[in-house]
């Protein structure tokens, strides 16, 4: 063999082991549950093998489904707002301080790091029945007796912005640093205000770093049934706990296909959208 | 005056950020036999109750072991597909990246339903070798991101220089490569390790009975009521999610300047 198409060969060789992977233990298995969501589990607990449009039609027209679709996209939305509202201002001080950058980044990077279902249940140290927050209304004499908090919506939505800020802050404090400060000086220098300045100059050149980051807290809080299931009441299931319900309660496999399926087509509409204006470049560059 | 307020802001982001985790060490070592307010002295007896706990310790050594395995496995995968990517011109380079990072752009639920039925159907049931599996499958987009962003810093004429002054390609893989590799493969194994010890989304599905993780033992802890021994372990957790990266930092670091200098 030529030295040239070794040479060609070598990065396929490299690559090779990385697209096996992904292909055998994703591509594949999502085409499985695609043909899978059309056979039917059977009262005996067998699979029927064939073309039954039961399951979607049970997925798509069950009100049951819609609406709980509907609030966790609803969930989904507050969450990224409330992330985008508390996120923007830390990562423009963050991005703008003249004090330790690097410093301030890790801090607020640590709780990246500590464990996703600790920072969940910690809230229920603190707005729980023997909370801190009734532990202090009651000494205070402001209650007479605890005030119950947790498990409702509010509280899952707490729960998912406090585990998702980080992604909104990175993403924003991202672009804001490949901004040119001067910019703003310049806009000023002729004549606008700072607020005008931060306004019509160093916004709009933020935005694709606020979408990368409202991308990332969106489809992350629409796919969790974890926060629901430690914050959240009986009512405040999320979709991926009915997915989680038919998959390992239920044993309904077929319809947990087409459940999961369901809600990969609403979430990769989003991330197809928001490729197709953005490109993934933005959601690397503060992933990485 | 704007500025003064945007960092009274920040300050109060930060302490949303720790008071809650701050809550759960400072109670993890109350000595009162509930995990709440008020605190009625300074204990170690929930530290002391939780190393004698079996399930717990149990669910350490799977955990420690799975999140190695993944790290080992994963970073391997990936050194070597952004090695391709970053030093050779792949045709359809763009497009084999978004395949290579695919599995963190589908939700981990579909994921996590996809290779469980998948592999059932393969008649591999839930498994420890299922768990691996799932691991290996979402931690490979993080290393493969981490690492691309190392190597790119990393310039192909150290080789070629290696290579004209006579070293065999062998010589300068090992001699070469590998070193200035190091500290984005240790990146890699780190970020695989820690996403690893930490998943519950995917675990979850993939876990046979009885077999339980750290997380998954927290969790199915919570279905109790929340006592101070839960609070103990999140300290441990804390101090080992947190201690881990920050130790890893050092050493890149170290290992940095000792290159400079």
């Amino acid at each position: 063999m030529s030295v040239e198409a070794r040479e060609r060969r070598q990065p396929w060789i490299l690559l090779s082991p990385a697209l096996t992977a992904v292909g055998l233990l994703l591509f594949v298995p999502l085409l499985f549950i695609v043909v899978y969501s059309f056979w039917l589990r059977t009262a005996s607990g067998a699979d029927q093998v064939g073309f039954y449009l039961d399951n979607w039609n049970e997925a798509l027209t069950d009100p049951f489904y819609r609406d709980i679709l509907l609030s966790t996209l609803r969930i989904a939305a507050i969450t990224t707002f409330a992330c985008a509202l508390m996120g923007y201002p830390a990562a423009y001080f963050i991005a703008r301080s003249r004090g330790n950058k690097a410093l301030l980044l890790l801090l607020l990077m640590l709780p990246f790091w500590i464990s996703y279902i600790i920072r969940t249940m910690s809230w229920i140290n603190i707005l729980g029945v023997s909370g801190v927050i009734n532990w202090v209304l009651l000494n205070l004499g402001i209650v007479s007796e605890p005030v119950q908090m947790l498990y409702n919506e509010p509280t899952v939505i707490l729960g998912l912005v406090h585990f998702l800020l980080p992604f909104m802050v990175l993403n924003v404090y991202v672009a804001l640093e490949g901004i040119d400060v001067s910019l703003e000086d310049a806009a000023c220098s002729l004549g606008s205000t700072r607020w005008q300045a931060f306004r019509e100059v160093t916004l709009p050149l933020s935005l694709p770093g606020l979408a990368a980051g409202g991308l990332l807290c969106f489809v992350l809080s629409a796919g969790t049934y974890i926060t629901p299931l430690v914050l959240g009441g009986p009512t405040d299931a999320m979709f991926a706990n009915l997915v989680f319900e038919a998959i390992i309660t239920q044993l309904n496999w077929p319809l947990g296909s087409a459940l999961s399926l369901m809600l990969l087509a609403v979430l990769g509409t989003l991330v197809l959208i928001y490729n197709h204006y953005l490109g993934m470049g933005q959601l690397m560059k503060g992933l990485g | 005056m704007g500025w003064s307020l945007i960092r009274a802001y920040t300050m109060l982001v930060y302490l949303f950020m720790f008071l809650p985790v701050a809550v759960v060490v400072l109670l993890s070592f109350n000595a009162s036999q509930f995990g709440s307010f008020p605190m009625t002295g300074f204990s170690f007896r929930w530290f002391v109750e939780l190393a004698q706990n079996e399930a717990i310790l149990r669910a350490f050594r799977t955990s420690i072991l799975l999140g190695a395995l993944t790290a080992v496995i994963s970073t391997t995968l990936g050194v070597l597909a952004s090695l391709a990517l970053v030093r050779y011109n792949v045709p359809g380079r763009n497009m084999i990246s978004t395949l290579l990072i695919a599995p963190i752009l589908v939700p981990e639920v579909v994921l996590a339903v996809a290779l469980l039925l998948f592999l059932n159907f393969l008649s591999i049931n839930k498994s420890f070798f299922l768990l691996l599996m799932g691991h290996v499958i979402f931690t490979l987009p993080f290393v493969i991101l981490v690492v691309q962003a190392r190597l790119v810093g990393i310039r192909r004429d150290y080789e070629e220089a290696a290579r004209s002054l006579g070293a065999s390609p062998s010589q300068t893989f090992l001699q070469i490569t590998l070193p200035l590799l190091a500290p984005a493969v240790f990146a890699g194994m780190l970020f695989a390790f820690t996403i690893s010890f930490d998943d519950i989304t995917g675990t979850l599905f993939w876990k046979p009975g009885g077999v339980e993780t750290v997380p998954t033992q927290i969790f199915a802890m919570l279905r109790n009521s929340i006592s101070p021994e839960i609070n103990a372990l999140g300290t441990v957790m804390i101090f080992l999610t947190v201690g881990l990266p920050l130790l890893g930092l050092a050493i890149a670091r170290r290992m940095a300047m000792q290159r400079g200098g």
